[in-house]
């Protein structure tokens, strides 16, 4: 009771604008938690807010991951130096339950679920907590989308004037928007911190290596041990070779999200959902885009009826071309009076093409797990182009092909599904089992979602990928669309531009995907990925009620189109 | 992929895929402005000329007021196969949708010219229709002779497109910007490309002002004489396509008389040409403008006139090879003035000159007038009326005129009073050469053919002593016209 006043209390003074919006990232919702635990979560920020302050200076002591491996803090929390020491060989106790490597959001949520489960648990962090989604990615590219998002709407003199409205010219103030992106991080980050210490979470700061079988190493000198360790170290923007980052003129989504400048003309080097949703930032501020995609299609990866209705209204009509087919082999950062050059080869044949000269280049072709100095080579496990090998219960493989004992490997290091929330649930997952309950994670019922304006939404299958299943396993595939354009309350936003589309088993009813691309389209998608998760089938589903007039709707139509054969 | 269908319309009424028709012809009468009266007309005139053959050209529809090219997602049917009327035949990907696309004709499909995954603009033949299995040989040569140009005319049936069909991007249109566009030196932004495209500019020609040199969105927009307001203007650009077409149009305002509505009256809405012109004179308010006329003594000219004649010269080469020899000698009456700023001297000589054609008007271009011949000039330009009333100029066949002439002595009109058109430094208007009583130096009265030429000229740029002296140089030259034949 009196945790939930003083959250009530706390929030609004700590976020004096847009309390609302804020409030609903606090619980993280983009991990699949049970609601139950919400209850928790929120007492643990309740307590945190009275000492935030003090907690958040502790984080952002420590200094960025690029000089990670120098020395640090050596200190690890006094109270854990004490009660163990380094003990040797062999332990029959030991200092914890459960050690995690990496306090990102896998981390995260793996050390809370784990306290529910009464496991004593501690997190070791080299850098800052919150990994790359609180402080390089998710968080503060959501803030930047925000902004993007307001930009466009105030800009597009048709659209306000259907609705009514008259607004003179928009502009922005870079700086401003830079901040609102890192106040945000900082937030969440405290936030983050605050919760693991409320619930009793011991934060190691130092880089953990593993030493062997339930040893890791913090820092320089100290050892600590537990029965099990879950590494969850994430990931790094990945550069191909060729490519000269500087951070000025040529950069990766890290520098980007600082939006230190903003140049007239880009290049994006990718067009996945990190390059879409910088597209989509740059464009509402004013500057144009080059894709440079080395697949034949842009947007690779998302269903491709889906991807090209998303280019025809996120990339066709803004300022915005693209080469495909094309590997940019070489990128120099403008020096010297002369701009930014980008060397492009056939992606095929690899003869060279063309040099393009633009203002900067964002480099977003993916991202490579982080594992180096993990001390992997102790306990005999080889890493695949950087990734550690695990099984579908995120166990451990080693170079033999035999499960490592009490070592689980979760999130983007081991490459399954690179999402913060993916990396959350197989921490959860791990935790289930951990406290004797199998647990095998559904990857198809991960939802992801592409933030940019519309969303881009999807869990499950693409159609072809679900087309070459049934035709492997022999069952019969249809796929239902409907359309933002006949939603009540997406014409009433004047947002009617949108598809969702459903692909099923006519014979059963099963989901096997469902792709959203409209208005809110992020938000819209759990329902269908809790439906796959649960196995709700959709005869079912066509019974559920939604609520009048919603985007929701959008979903209750795709369900009660799909004609399912009982 | 499923492609077939329109995403965007799934829930709607309609059904989701939808269908559209397109009428196959060899003619490569494009439709450069929607006058389907026009059109139907000039079907009629081109089947009585010309031999028949039952090859019929497939060719892009435009599904869109703004689409410029599709791309061909998929052909549903193969080479070889019957087809009957109503039938779909190829997916097409505009800008807005994919498309079913369906013949108006039974037949076979002779041959693809356009495969799968590549984009062809509106109105360029995209396959080839045979009637009977005996011309599918036939047509295949021709499919492999046409090679993106327009083949050879022959049954001529025009475009008939569910909207209105877009100002023609004719066979060898405007350089695609997207990938793959081959080793050029002009660096553009993405936006400026849109822009080209979308105004058919021809980017290669057009001078970078941005950093490195790059082409700018502005830079565009000045070559396409376009008054650089907001960016956001472009988008909506369906009635600024044809811009460039009728820029440089001088007054015509033959029948527009702009009463408020009369009982009784009726209003007919602008065609996309019509629209562009009342769009493009809106636009010459901005610019500062004054007239200078001038007298000129023809008898020497119409003589010159009668010996060329015969050899296939037409007055309107002599006048344009006229003043293409006179502004070699004042380069400044062929500049324009891009950006209020400054000065942008055209290194060529281009001489558009104005046409009426039905319902519009159109300027074909005369290039580099000064260097070519009498002969060369009127045969260029005899091709050029052919390809205007043909619908078939190219972009830079009606866009890249440096000075007009607009010529309306035929009529008998003594003198006339030209509006400059956005983009060009002046415009000539030219009256009927008529006899008249001039007195000499001496006082001997004597009757001597004389012609009014009238020019208007942006006075940022081109000032009145500018103007007269170009006007004394041109008026020397069609007095003393030997010069025009060498």
């Amino acid at each position: 009771m009196q945790a939930s006043l003083s959250l009530s209390v706390s929030n609004p003074a700590a976020i004096p604008r847009s309390g609302h919006g804020f409030e609903s990232s606090l619980p993280f919702p983009s991990k699949p938690v049970n609601l139950r635990f919400c209850g928790l979560r929120r007492e643990a920020l309740g307590f945190s807010s009275t000492s935030s302050s003090s907690s958040s200076s502790s984080s952002s002591i420590s200094a960025y991951r690029s000089n990670r491996n120098a020395a640090r803090s050596k200190k690890v929390w006094a109270s854990l130096g004490g009660d163990n020491g380094s003990s040797s060989s062999a332990p029959k106790s030991f200092d914890y339950d459960l050690i995690i490597i990496g306090a990102g959001v896998g981390g995260h949520g793996a050390a809370l679920h784990a306290v529910e489960k009464g496991l004593k648990t501690a997190i070791v962090e080299g850098d800052v907590v919150g990994g790359t989604c609180v402080n390089r990615g998710c968080v503060p590219s959501k803030a930047l989308l925000a902004v993007s998002g307001r930009m466009r709407e105030l800009q597009n003199e048709h659209h306000l004037k259907a609705l009514g409205l008259q607004v003179s010219a928009a502009s922005y103030d870079r700086q401003g928007v830079a901040d609102h992106a890192n106040n945000l991080a900082t937030k969440i980050r405290s936030n983050l911190t605050n919760s693991m210490k409320a619930l009793g979470v011991d934060i190691l700061t130092g880089f953990g290596t593993v030493l062997g079988p339930q040893k890791v190493k913090v820092g320089k000198d100290t050892v600590v041990t537990a029965k099990d360790i879950i590494i969850a170290t994430g990931s790094v923007p990945f550069v191909p070779k060729g490519i000269e980052v500087d951070g000025k003129t040529v950069i990766t989504s890290d520098h980007a999200l600082k939006l230190e400048s903003i140049p007239d003309w880009i290049a994006i080097v990718g067009s996945g959902y990190i390059g879409l949703e910088f597209s989509d930032v740059y464009t509402a501020l004013g500057s144009e885009v080059t894709f440079v995609e080395a697949l034949d299609q842009l947007m690779p990866g998302f269903d491709p009826e889906i991807g090209k209705l998303a280019q025809r209204v996120l990339i066709n009509p803004r300022k915005i071309d693209y080469h495909t087919g094309v590997f940019a082999t070489k990128i120099t950062p403008a020096k010297d009076g002369k701009p930014v050059t980008i060397e492009l080869i056939d992606a095929k044949t690899k003869e060279p093409k063309e040099t393009l000269e633009v203002d900067a280049a964002l480099i977003a072709t993916g991202r490579a797990p982080f594992t180096n100095g993990l001390g992997l080579e102790n306990i005999n496990v080889a890493t695949q182009r950087g990734f550690i090998p695990v099984d579908e219960r995120m166990r451990v493989i080693d170079s033999n092909g035999d499960r490592v004992p009490h070592l689980f490997c979760i999130g983007d290091a081991n490459g399954k599904m690179m999402l913060a929330h993916a990396a959350s649930a197989q921490g959860i997952s791990v935790v289930e089992q951990l406290t004797g309950r199998d647990h095998v994670l559904n990857h198809l019922s991960i939802p992801a979602a592409c933030f940019t304006h519309p969303e881009i939404s999807m869990v499950g299958l693409t159609e072809p990928q679900a087309r070459e299943k049934a035709e492997l396993e022999g069952f019969e595939v249809a796929v239902a669309k409907t359309s933002f354009k006949a939603n009540t309350k997406a014409l009433a936003e004047n947002e009617g531009e949108g598809l969702a589309k459903l692909i099923y088993r006519p014979d059963n009813g099963e989901i096997l995907g469902v792709h959203i691309f409209g208005l809110h389209a992020a938000d819209l998608i759990h329902e269908a990925s809790n439906a796959i998760a649960l196995g709700t089938r959709i005869q079912d589903l066509k019974l559920a009620v939604h609520a009048h007039p919603t985007l929701s709707e959008v979903l209750d139509e795709l369900f009660k189109s799909a004609k399912v054969s009982f | 992929m499923a492609s077939a269908s329109s995403s965007l319309l799934t829930k709607m009424p309609t059904p989701s895929n939808t269908t559209i028709s397109f009428s196959a012809s060899l003619s490569p009468a494009l439709p450069l402005f929607p006058s389907q009266f026009y059109l139907r007309r000039h079907r009629r005139t081109g089947n009585a000329l010309r031999v028949q053959s039952k090859i019929r050209e497939i060719f892009m529809p435009a599904l869109s007021s703004t689409m410029t090219e599709g791309k061909i997602v998929s052909w549903i049917k193969s080479e070889g196969d019957l087809l009957s009327k109503g039938e779909s035949v190829v997916v097409v990907e505009s800008d807005k949708a994919d498309m079913d696309v369906e013949t108006f004709y039974d037949g076979i499909l002779a041959a693809i010219v356009v495969p799968e995954g590549e984009s062809a603009p509106v109105g360029a033949p995209i396959g080839l229709l045979a009637e009977t299995e005996d011309e599918i040989a036939e047509a295949k040569a021709k499919a492999a002779s046409a090679g993106g140009s327009a083949p050879a005319p022959a049954a001529a049936t025009p475009a008939v497109s569910p909207s209105p069909p877009v100002p023609a991007p004719a066979a060898s249109a405007p350089p695609p910007p997207l990938p793959a566009d081959g080793p050029r030196k002009t660096v553009a932004t993405p936006f400026a490309k849109k822009l080209a495209k979308q105004h058919k500019v021809d980017i290669s020609k057009v001078v970078g002002t941005g950093p490195f040199g790059r082409v700018t969105p502005g830079d565009i927009e000045a070559a396409a004489g376009i008054v650089p307001t907001k960016p956001k203007v472009a988008a909506p650009a369906v009635a600024a396509q044809p811009a460039p077409i009728a820029a440089a149009a001088p007054p015509k305002a033959a029948s527009a008389p702009s009463t408020p509505a009369l009982p009784g009256s009726t209003v007919v809405p602008f065609t996309t040409m019509q629209a562009a012109v009342s769009k493009n004179m809106l636009e010459s308010l901005s610019v500062p403008s004054f007239r200078v006329g001038y007298p000129i003594a023809t008898d020497a000219l119409d003589a010159l006139y009668e010996k060329v004649k015969p050899k296939g010269v037409t007055m309107t080469a002599l006048l344009a090879k006229a003043a293409a020899m006179a502004l070699a000698q004042h380069p400044v009456v062929n500049a324009s003035c891009k950006d209020g700023r400054s000065f942008t001297y055209n290194d060529n000589i281009n001489i558009a000159v104005a046409v009426a054609i039905n319902g519009g008007l159109i300027t074909p271009v005369l290039q580099d007038a000064d260097k070519l011949d009498l002969y060369l000039l009127s045969q260029k330009w005899k091709e050029l009326v052919e390809k205007a009333r043909a619908k078939q100029l190219q972009p830079n066949e009606y866009n890249s005129g440096t000075f007009t002439l607009s010529n309306l002595g035929m009529f008998g009109v003594d003198r006339f009073d030209a509006i400059l058109p956005p983009g060009q430094g002046a415009i000539m208007a030219v009256g009927a050469s008529k006899p008249t009583v001039v007195a000499d130096k001496d006082g001997f009265f004597s009757v001597k053919n004389k012609m009014l030429v009238n020019v208007t000229a942006d006075h940022r740029i081109v000032y009145g002593a500018d103007l007269a002296a170009f006007l004394k140089t041109f008026s020397k030259i069609i007095e003393n016209p030997e010069s025009l034949t060498m």
